[in-house]
């Protein structure tokens, strides 16, 4: 017998707003502060504390919704829920419940088998605060409320879901999407971007749902993946043996690489929401909404059809572009002012160019080498003032120093040499040196002949004409003969 | 000096005419509570150096003419739900103790900018829970005209305090009659204003939902000068009303004839002490002579008001009591736990008294699933019939007119044992915070000795109705100005 | 959870049921104690169900009815408590942490 799963998920995106969801303390607890610094009466829940709604959350969450095709509701409202946990220090959490920000929307994810594109259904979006931070030691546990208090948006999928592939290609599209709108910065390790996936089986074509279980605090991409396959694979097999599956919320252990009961359903929490008094009610008209839109940018799906559309580019190169909204914007504008082919610029970016971003570890915002200079070095490369060897020098220095590509030619002397000339006296010279690798190579070992053209770089410090010496080369070996 | 004799109109223009200093004020003041609170109990907590400090500080803004109110140089107290920076704050609970908040509450940072001198913070059933000051996790507050009687709750030191002449005004709180209530056996005035009329910020929350912190004064004049500081909107409270304060004082004494009195029937028809009622109807009568006209109303949902209140009370409460679990301030066991459920059960049950066990525990219940619906929706429904009372009694008159309570001052011990016949005798109280509807309490009579309370009920935003409704009915009687002998 | 319905139709919160309401409640809870709030419960809760000859079809409730909406904070930073205060009011830390026993 065959099983497909039934997956949901939710995930918990960090809002980045400047200030915490209910209070003006600092919402940027990822940087490094002293814990409990970023506090007030409010965030840690002291007596008397009132909670005040951050504006720019609900406009966030509204973006978000928007971006995520949903039903924005005209009327959302807050909604207490109970619960006793050291990380909580009112001892209820201000969510949504009756009355989310939004609801009814969908993402669509292309099928990489199919190519068909496969539609999830996202339930809601609401907005809620979010925990303090504990660490657990032997026998106590350490208290950090400086996260406790910033803004949450939780999105909450259908069960539509049906393999891991599209479980992370969604999780995946909804970080690019929040990170394209500037909501979230998608920094897994600091955590502020969380999974909890509901996980059933059942047989494959069957529309019936059986008993499924949460997992609770995967905190990475892979986390997600191995938990999800484990939780699978256990349900599967207490079906084929008929045993019940147990409604509970589990754990995922990273290290053993099981998932563990948290908790049964009858120890379930009994949330007990009722509606936040203290809060009154956000009314959100058209004309707000409208105002909103026309702060979204061109999301991914849009971006890529048109990369496709206006660059010719393939499905997967229009992806690499746009996986990062300012790559695809740095792009873009160096293709406006240069005068280079545009897939000169697309291999030079997601080549060398992204290989120093990682290495230095850049975001987009903080690159030290313009668009303008960079379409200058690939001007200097294309009309072949300079070759790909030194092309690439220059760019590791461009992006250690201030400087830009012309002052750096110019200050290390890099002009290409594709002089004939002077390049066949190099070649001759080389030739003669190494008699026996010329006789090994006219005996057919034709490897050697990268050999030659390595010395003649070598010799000419990177800047010869790699064509140019090609043809010399090929000539005088075989004059040799 | 008879300092319960004392209005703070009066002394304000004493100060003025500098015929008596903040100072001097604050130390009789202080000196009277030394000889008399032992036997009243009405403080908590007395800020001697705190009072005698902000006392100074008052007579030089006085000297220099500068930035003065009404209220600069006078001594008042506040019940022990507000919060006071560094100045402990315990609701009236062993689980807040020693509790010392580092912020002030909104009214208290506007009391001090207005000049006034902190005196200390009164006693109070826990955590507003009660309705006779007997709740209290520390001792009870006796009543000054019957020191074997309760001065009623939960502001009941706060009433107290005024009546007795240890304090020239206090700042009570009034979640389901305990501003009014103790007004009332105290011979007091008191005010519950509109909800949101006064910013809750550092207020410790009872009940988010009804909780409206109001003066307790010798008469209205004095209840309009303090409310006219207190209240206005405040951006750290998210349910304070936007609508500018207007000067109430200045409107006071205008005409009162033509105005329509409501009498709701369902009110008058049972349960009233025999004295409570004729001083009612005396009452009435006054209202008639000086030109109001008397209407009788129906209010129908009145016997549901008590388990309107009581259920939202317990669903609430049971949330805003959620915090004190031993973890981040105030009292935590010293017994060994193991774990951190232990330390916050063990906490709570040592911290908390058995009424406000009881309430948080009905409060899980009848928010549990399978009860939200039968219980708290249910409840949040009538309200809604009874705020459509309301409504519709407003149409055909502009103040209702009832008891603050069935009974003048019981005695301590009376009603303990039984907290449904505690919740009981709130029944002409508890209809107005479900709707939010202001109302004024003052002195109407005495029966057997006792101060007989009533209320005057008005729509939202009626303060300044009520005030000079109040004020009229005060300037053709005198039990405002009778003030129990302590000894 | 069980509210028992006996002969007379009175609601009755048993012993248990207080027991788990505790839990639910973080509040430690003795024996008698249960049995003393069992029976205290019961009375109030049986007083209540006066509302329900209330007829509420079509009443929206009141906590619907707002006479004010959209209260914001604008999104701005403001310092507000020291970790020296906030620490030195709470039972129990340990340097800059909030400390408890393991949950």
């Amino acid at each position: 017998m065959k099983f497909e799963p039934v997956i949901g998920i939710e995930i918990h995106a960090e809002l980045l707003t400047k200030s915490k969801m209910f209070c003006s303390c600092s919402a940027d607890h990822t940087s490094n502060h002293e814990p409990n610094t970023l506090i007030c009466p409010v965030c840690t829940g002291l007596p008397g504390a009132m909670p005040v709604l951050n504006k720019k959350a609900v406009e966030q969450a509204i973006l978000v919704g928007l971006a995520l095709n949903c039903t924005i509701n005209e009327m959302n409202s807050f909604a207490r829920k109970n619960y006793f946990y050291p990380d909580l220090p009112k001892g209820y959490q201000i969510s949504q419940y009756d009355f989310p920000v939004a609801k009814n929307g969908w993402l669509e994810i292309l099928d990489e088998d199919t190519g068909f594109p496969q539609r999830v259904r996202i339930r809601r979006a609401h907005l809620e605060e979010d925990t303090a931070k504990l660490s657990h030691q032997d026998k106590s546990t350490l208290i950090d409320f400086n996260r406790a208090g910033v803004p949450l948006l939780e999105i909450v999928s259908d069960p539509d879901i049906h393999s891991v592939e599209l479980l992370l290609a969604y999780a995946n599209k909804i970080r690019m999407i929040l990170r394209y709108l500037g909501i979230n910065s998608g920094d897994m390790e600091k955590g502020v971007l969380r999974f909890e996936a509901n996980i059933s089986v059942r047989p494959a074509g069957s529309q019936e749902l059986f008993n499924r279980t949460e997992i609770k605090n995967l905190n990475s991409f892979r986390s997600l993946a191995q938990a999800s396959k484990f939780e699978i694979n256990r349900q599967v097999e207490l079906f084929i043996k008929g045993q019940e599956i147990i409604l509970e919320t589990l754990g995922w252990d990273e290290i053993k690489g099981i998932t563990f009961t948290q908790r049964s359903k009858e120890e379930a929490h009994d949330y007990r929401y009722f509606p936040e008094p203290d809060i009154p009610p956000v009314f959100v008209n058209q004309s707000w909404v409208d105002l909103i839109s026309t702060q979204m940018p061109e999301l991914p799906d849009a971006k890529i059809k048109r990369f496709m559309d206006d660059y010719g580019f393939s499905i997967q190169e229009a992806g690499i572009l746009s996986s990062e909204k300012g790559f695809a914007d740095y792009f873009e504008k160096v293709v406006s002012i240069s005068t280079s082919p545009v897939k000169t610029i697309f291999n030079w970016m997601v080549g060398e160019f992204t290989r120093h971003i990682n290495e230095h570890n850049f975001d987009m915002d903080d690159i030290p080498v313009s668009p303008a200079n960079f379409a200058q070095l690939l001007e200097l490369f294309t009309t072949k003032v300079i070759n790909d060897f030194t092309t690439k020098e220059i760019l590791q220095e461009m992006f250690i120093s201030n400087k830009n590509a012309l002052e750096i030619v110019s200050e290390k002397n890099l002009l290409q040499i594709s002089d004939e000339e002077s390049l066949g006296k190099i070649v001759s010279r080389i030739i003669e040196e190494n008699p026996d690798p010329v006789k090994q190579y006219q005996k057919g070992k034709e490897t050697l002949f990268q050999w030659f053209m390595g010395q003649v770089s070598r010799e000419t410090k990177g800047k010869s004409n790699p064509e140019v010496v090609r043809q010399i080369l090929i000539k005088l070996l075989n004059k040799q003969q | 000096m008879e300092l319960n004799a004392l209005t703070v109109r009066k002394t304000h223009e004493m100060l003025m005419k500098k015929q008596i200093s903040s100072v001097e004020l604050t130390k009789s003041l202080l000196s009277n509570i030394k000889n008399l609170d032992p036997k009243i109990h009405a403080y908590i907590t007395v800020t001697e150096e705190h009072a005698l400090e902000q006392a100074r500080c008052a007579d030089n803004r006085l000297r220099s003419m500068e930035n003065v109110t009404a209220l600069t140089g006078i001594p008042y107290a506040v019940k022990d739900c507000i919060s006071t920076n560094n100045i402990r704050t315990t609701c009236g609970s062993k689980i807040l103790k020693d509790y010392f908040p580092q912020y002030n509450a909104t009214v208290i940072n506007k009391l001090n900018d207005a000049g006034a001198v902190l005196l200390g913070k009164n006693n109070m059933d826990e955590f507003g829970m009660g309705s006779s000051c007997e709740n209290s996790a520390f001792f009870n507050t006796h009543n000054p005209w019957d020191l074997g009687r309760v001065p009623g709750g939960s502001s009941g030191g706060s009433a107290a305090s005024v009546s007795a002449g240890l304090s020239l005004f206090a700042i009570g709180e009034d979640t389901g009659g305990s501003i009014r209530m103790p007004a009332g056996f105290c011979g007091v005035t008191g005010l519950k204003p509109t909800y949101g009329r006064v910013s809750r910020y550092g207020h410790v929350a009872l009940v988010s939902s009804f909780d409206s912190i109001g003066p307790i004064t010798q008469d209205v004049y004095d209840c309009a000068s303090v409310f006219e500081i207190l209240a206005g909107n405040d951006p750290n409270d998210g349910t304070s009303l936007p609508d500018p304060v207007p000067p109430f004082t200045s409107s006071i004494g205008t005409s009162i004839r033509g105005l329509r009195l409501g009498i709701p029937k369902e009110y008058f028809q049972t349960g009233m002490d025999v004295g409570v009622e004729s001083s009612l109807q005396e009452a009435i009568r006054k209202f008639e002579k000086n030109g109001m006209q008397i209407t009788e109303v129906s209010l129908p949902h009145t016997k549901a008001a008590l388990p309107v209140y009581y259920l939202i009370l317990f669903a609430e409460a049971s949330a805003n009591l959620a915090r004190f679990d031993g973890i981040r301030f105030g009292y935590s066991t010293r017994n060994k736990v193991e774990t951190v459920i232990e330390l916050s059960q063990m906490t709570r049950w040592e911290g908390f008294g058995d009424e406000v066990k009881r309430r948080i525990m009905l409060g899980t219940y009848i928010l549990s699933a399978g009860y939200y619906d039968e219980y708290y929706l249910k409840a949040q429904k009538v309200r809604s019939l009874i705020r459509e009372d309301f409504n519709s009694a407003f149409e055909k008159c502009d103040v209702l007119i009832a008891p603050t309570s069935p009974t003048t001052a019981f005695k301590i011990g009376e009603k303990k044992q039984d907290p449904l016949s505690m919740y009981l005798s709130d029944i002409y109280v508890v209809a107005t915070n479900p709707a939010g509807v202001p109302a004024l309490s003052l002195p109407c009579g005495f029966s057997e000795g006792l101060p007989v309370g009533m209320q005057l009920i008005g729509n939202h935003m009626s303060e300044g109705i009520l005030f000079n409704i109040g004020y009229a009915y005060q300037a053709e009687t005198e039990w405002h100005k009778l003030h129990p002998v302590v000894n | 959870m069980k509210t028992i319905m006996d002969d007379t139709t009175r609601a009755i919160i048993d012993k248990d049921t207080v027991r788990h309401i505790a839990d639910l409640s973080r509040l430690k809870i003795l024996d008698d104690e249960a049995i003393l709030f069992s029976q205290q419960f019961s009375q109030i809760i049986e007083y209540f169900e006066i509302l329900n000859d209330i007829e509420t079809e079509g009443v929206q409730p009141a906590n619907n009815i707002w006479p004010t909406n959209n209260i914001y904070r604008i999104d701005e930073e403001h310092p507000s408590m020291s970790q020296e205060k906030f620490l030195n009011n709470a039972p129990q830390h340990e340097g800059p942490y909030i400390k408890v026993p393991q949950t």
